[in-house]
């Protein structure tokens, strides 16, 4: 065997995101060390696509707001099922981080008297999210980027990750990983590696996930003995489009269904009057002319059924497509355009008509919008300790969306990017620690850098074998139809031993052409990490017989208070990818009692 | 001086896609053909007119007062009669005109919109936007005589200048001689060609960072501030303004010479 | 429908043709989204960057019948009849098919002397809306790199990329020169270091900018003026001289420990 490339570091971090390079500056800062590497170029990460904005209690607009709502609102909001050291921690650092973002260069929206300014979003009982315009994660990314260029921190691009090595005693000692420019493999040995992988939304057909999103961190972290806590809590929106293509994924916002926007099947019928339950049927319209009503006087008629919660329309639109009355390629109509003047619609949801306009030339104004849930966010991840971002595997910190705690069930709005500042300094300072403290020796054996390698050259062995394109189709629509946003008993039994067919498909994979550049042996492996999370989600979607926050079952539709106290944990016993995992509940970290009388307070 | 990252730019290297100027399919041309066309046209016949030394001036004989602008203001000695501004350069006896066309000359050729349509259309540097450079190597306007573009302000005060001369002819053009105030094509044509020429020069890069664009703080400047606001949306008008006011430009010389001429009598409105 | 046609090149550093891929035609398509469907049926491994698809990362950068484009944003049904040439950027050296290597524009990254603020009060900067705005427009960047690609300085002459920054980070220096927190001056930089001057404002930059970021207008144009106002107008010189003002200059800047 040839010598391959190795760097060394004190800290390495896996993701260029804005938890990566968050951990990164903080090591830096210290003096170490310290390299990132990723998949994609420096300054893509999906920390770009978010809009509204960070969350910090720094009461800018409204002088009353303050950390404990703040960690109230984000409890209530992930059906106390958080991590609460996690969130009381974000709630209490998330102004500093955010303020220390201005002196980096960040240029937020102001307030009148020049502080920054902030906005209001669902779940946040005060306007509380910095800003600026819709672009927050543009400007989060950029300043965070630009500081750790300034620093004088490696970044290594375009290079992709295959497995965690670890020394003798079992701590994480450093990665083996490709450079995707021309297929070369190389090692990185470290004391301390941070994971800050972000999601794993690529499984599902309709995501608003870019091909990153494939869980790589989750499933190296459970490969390398770390556990995985609420993979069954997935965010989905009910409305995003399925159709054309060029703007699948992209989000619908309620607006259209606030402004008169209806859902009808392919026979035209007006669905949603057919799925009102019991619950919500005394303050909902029962006919079409109530309804219509309601939109012009909110006295005059009770709310159309299209506004019921998220999850009730995202389980009628569900329930739609899989009696067959859905829309050509999977999801169901939204329609303004028969209900509303262009004039009106051009007037009211001005962002929506260009967004169409522009990427699909889809005239919201004249034609119906082919929409239906979308994977968006994973709450689940990583489990780690909410003051150092340690995994059970010692080496290994993660932090952002591949860690898990912080948002329990379900994730408020604007809580992700600062928690991408919160802790990515946490898991930068916890890393640092524990290299202060002796741990790491960047030590590994070749062995298992030649097996990594031996497993990842395999596709192109093969003589015959499938396209791996056509496994990831069938993965997202499977997951897509089964493992969706309402799920139920024997559809996610289905979608496991639908899981271990993929699983021996992978082991048939054969790539065509060259290792440089390859997107065909890219995707070949990213496989193995996309099937592993995917068996956690529908394993634990199946443990949790419950319906929780981004967790619904069908078959158990109430939250079960039991089930409230303890985590789905899955374990790897013998860190292959293609075995299966251990499932257990474990009970949450219990509350402080004076952080839980603040809870009572509030109820 | 510098203390910045020495980090090495590599050079070299292949590049993608075949060897060949453009990959454009679409009109691309078009752009630079109708500078040409326009710039050429007004570059002849100004230079004709300045040559002309005559027909520059309607004067009391018409009951008129209008000078062309090429010609103003008149500093030669032999101007004609009436034309004459306040002093005479004694023993220039070249057209006046040619005295004068050097300033907004100046202030057209270094004017950041005028660069960009010449270095395209007959530089060809590039022709348009990706489609080859004709020269094989390239300094832009870091050295003589290109990095004397930067005087552009200085051209610009002077612009003022005229436009203030201009404007005085205009406002002098209303009182007919012999007759009293009136309006005329004539009077219409110069002060729609003042407007322009102010239009031009207050939507000008230079103006716009001399007037406000050049604080760093414009709460601590807020009547630059407002100056600033103001000339911003001017500003994204330069291009129209650039061509409207030469093309303008010429058209009030071409009445002026028309009605001085005889050719053309220049109607009373009221 | 009918099909289409679309010419892709194929190749490396070694060499590399134009081949034909007749597909399918599909209502409300981007370019973006045909690559993908040729990759994951004919050709799985054609190379081409992308992340985010929605025209908010600037990964997918290619030049589309010759033009610099985002593939995520051109719409197939916008172009006209007849083939659709798809090629990597031509300024920056290949990788394989649609992938170049950008490194220039990291390398450029590398040498911006970061921001330089005043110490931080405790309860934060005061800073104003109107204040924010000019440097905001700039922040708006989303680094596809197209206006690098697109500048025929370095477009058509490879030797200017030794001494010359490009439109993306004109636009990143005007930035900080409008930054209200900023303390350095960069205007010798920009002149002697980054070749300002060798940009002769033919706008492509503007034209080709996926966020309509006015580039030239509001970026260079400003920034030729300021370094106008520190070398070429004896003016303002006197006027500092007799006013005393001088800032921190970028050189000494860039040794100062940021915060």
């Amino acid at each position: 065997m040839t010598t391959i490339e190795n760097h060394d570091y004190d800290v390495l971090i896996i993701g260029a995101g804005g938890a990566g390079l968050r951990a990164a500056i903080e090591a830096k800062q210290q003096g170490l060390r310290v390299g990132i590497i990723t998949k994609s170029l420096l300054g893509k990460a999906h920390t770009v696509m978010a809009e509204g904005g960070m969350a910090a209690a720094m009461g800018n607009v409204y002088p009353e707001d303050n950390w404990q709502v703040h960690f109230r609102d984000t409890m209530r909001g992930g059906k106390y099922l958080n991590n609460y050291r996690m969130a009381e921690l974000h709630a209490k650092e998330a102004p500093e981080r955010v303020l220390e973002l201005e002196q980096w260069g960040a240029l937020f929206d102001r307030t009148k008297d020049g502080k920054i300014l902030q906005r209001d979003f669902g779940g946040h009982r005060y306007a509380r999210l910095a800003h600026v315009g819709d672009r927050t994660g543009l400007e989060l990314i950029r300043t965070l980027q630009q500081k750790v260029v300034s620093m004088g921190v490696d970044v290594f691009m375009e290079c992709k990750v295959l497995q965690l090595l670890k020394d003798a005693n079992g701590a994480v000692s450093g990665v083996a990983a490709y450079w995707r420019a021309n297929g070369e493999f190389v090692t990185f040995s470290a004391k301390a590696v941070i994971l800050a992988t972000g999601g794993a939304g690529k499984s599902w057909k309709f995501t608003s996930n870019s091909w990153e999103g494939t869980g790589d961190g989750h499933a190296m972290a459970l490969w390398a003995g770390s556990e995985l806590i609420d993979m069954e809590c997935i965010q989905f929106h009910p409305t995003g489009m399925v159709w054309p293509m060029s703007v699948r994924g992209l989000l619908v916002t309620e607006g259209v269904r606030g402004d008169g926007g209806v859902l009808r099947n392919s026979l035209g019928e007006r669905f949603m009057f057919n799925y009102v339950a019991p619950m919500f049927r005394a303050e909902t319209a029962e006919t079409e002319e109530e309804a219509d009503k309601w939109y012009d006087d909110h006295s005059a008629g009770r709310r159309p059924p299209e506004l019921l919660p998220r999850d009730e329309v995202a389980r009628a639109i569900n329930a739609e497509v899989k009696a067959g009355r859905g829309s050509p390629h999977g999801g169901v109509f939204l329609d303004i355009a028969s209900r509303r003047s262009a004039e009106f619609i051009r007037r009211r949801l001005p962002s929506m008509y260009h967004q169409f306009m522009e990427l699909a030339g889809v005239d919201i104004t004249r034609e119906p919008m082919e929409i239906g849930p979308t994977c968006h966010y994973i709450m689940g991840g990583v489990k780690v300790d909410a003051d150092t971002a340690a995994t059970k595997t010692p080496g290994l910190f993660a932090a952002g969306e591949v860690a898990a705690g912080l948002h329990g069930a379900n994730r408020l709005g604007g809580n992700s990017l600062s928690d991408l500042i919160v802790f990515g300094k946490r898991a930068g300072e916890g890393a640092v620690n524990y290299i202060k403290d002796g741990g790491g020796s960047g030590k590994f054996a070749q062995s298992d850098v030649d097996s990594a390698i031996a497993e990842a050259l395999a596709p192109f062995e093969r003589t015959e074998g499938e396209n791996p394109y056509d496994i990831q189709r069938d993965l997202q629509e499977m997951m897509q139809a089964n493992v969706g946003i309402i799920r139920t008993g024997s559809e996610l039994e289905f979608a496991i031993s639908e899981l271990d067919k993929l699983t021996k498909r992978v082991h048939n994979i054969k790539v065509k052409g060259g290792r440089a550049y390859n997107p065909g042996w890219n995707l070949a492996t990213d496989l193995p990490a996309m099937i592993t999370v995917s068996k956690c989600v529908a394993v634990g979607a199946l443990s949790r017989k419950e319906s929780r926050g981004g967790h619904t079952r069908d078959d158990f539709p109430a939250s079960v208070a039991e089930l409230g106290t303890v985590n789905f944990t899955h374990t790897s016993t013998d860190g292959k990818w293609d075995s299966t995992f251990e499932v257990e509940p474990q009970p949450i970290l219990t509350i402080t009692p004076e952080l839980k009388a603040l809870l009572e307070e509030a109820k | 001086m510098t203390s910045v990252s020495e980090t090495k730019v590599q050079l070299g290297g292949t590049r993608g896609g075949p060897d060949v100027a453009t990959l454009r399919q679409d009109r691309w041309w078009i752009q630079p053909v109708v500078t040409v066309s326009i710039l050429t046209a007004f570059i002849i016949y100004s230079t004709w007119a300045a040559f002309q030394n005559k027909n520059y001036y309607v004067g009391v004989q018409m009951h008129r007062d209008l000078i062309s602008p090429f010609y103003s203001p008149c500093l030669a000695s032999d101007c004609v009669a009436g034309s004459k501004a306040g002093f005479a350069l004694s023993g220039w006896t070249l057209s006046p005109a040619l005295l004068i066309l050097i300033f907004p000359l100046g202030f057209r050729l270094t004017c950041y919109y005028y660069r960009r349509s010449y270095y395209r259309a007959f530089w060809w540097s590039p022709p348009a936007c990706a489609v080859a450079d004709a020269h094989s190597s390239y300094s832009g306007e870091t050295r003589f005589p290109l990095i004397m573009q930067n005087i552009h302000r200085y051209f610009f005060y002077a612009g003022l200048v005229f436009n203030a001369l201009l404007t005085y002819d205009a406002i002098r053009a209303f009182h007919q001689p012999g007759i009293g105030f009136g309006v005329t094509v004539g009077t219409i044509v110069l002060t729609v060609n003042a407007g322009l020429l102010w239009a031009y020069s207050l939507s000008c890069h230079a103006c716009r960072h001399l007037c406000g664009g050049q604080v760093k703080s414009f709460k601590a400047h807020p009547i630059r501030y407002r100056f600033w606001k103001i000339l911003t949306p001017l500003n994204a008008k330069h291009m129209n303004f650039a061509w409207s006011s030469l093309i303008f430009v010429a058209f009030t010389d071409v009445y002026v010479r028309l009605v001085a001429s005889g050719a053309w009598t220049d109607f009373r409105l009221f | 429908m009918s099909d289409i046609t679309m010419r892709v090149w194929r190749g490396d550093a070694e060499g590399g043709d134009f081949e034909t891929y007749t597909i399918e035609r599909n209502e409300g398509e981007v370019v973006l989204d045909v690559i993908h469907r040729i990759q994951a049926t004919e050709a799985p491994d054609l190379a081409c960057r992308w992340n985010c698809k929605a025209g908010k990362c600037g990964s997918c950068a290619v030049e589309v019948n010759g033009k610099p484009r985002l593939m995520c944003m051109t719409r197939m049904d916008t172009l006209p009849e007849g083939p659709v040439t798809v090629t990597p950027m031509k300024t920056f050296p290949i990788i394989r098919d649609l992938v170049t290597d950008v490194s220039f524009n990291y390398a450029q990254a590398e040498k911006v002397p970061a921001l330089l603020p005043p110490p931080m009060p405790a309860d934060g900067y005061r800073i104003y809306q109107e204040d924010v705005e000019r440097a905001q427009e700039f922040r708006k960047c989303i680094e596809c790199f197209m206006c690098q690609d697109v500048c025929h300085v370095i477009r058509d002459h490879e030797d200017n990329k030794q001494h010359y920054a490009g439109p993306r980070f004109f636009i990143r220096y005007a930035e900080l020169e409008m930054h209200p927190l900023d303390t350095n001056d960069r205007r010798d930089l920009v002149r002697e270091d980054m070749g300002l001057g060798y940009c002769n404002i033919t706008k492509c930059c503007t034209e080709v900018c996926p966020e309509h970021i006015k580039i030239t207008d509001n970026a260079i144009i400003p920034l030729k003026e300021r370094v106008v106002d520190a070398h070429y107008d004896p003016v303002a010189w006197l006027g500092r001289k007799i006013r005393r003002k001088t800032k921190t200059s970028a050189a000494e800047a860039a040794v100062q420990p940021a915060p």
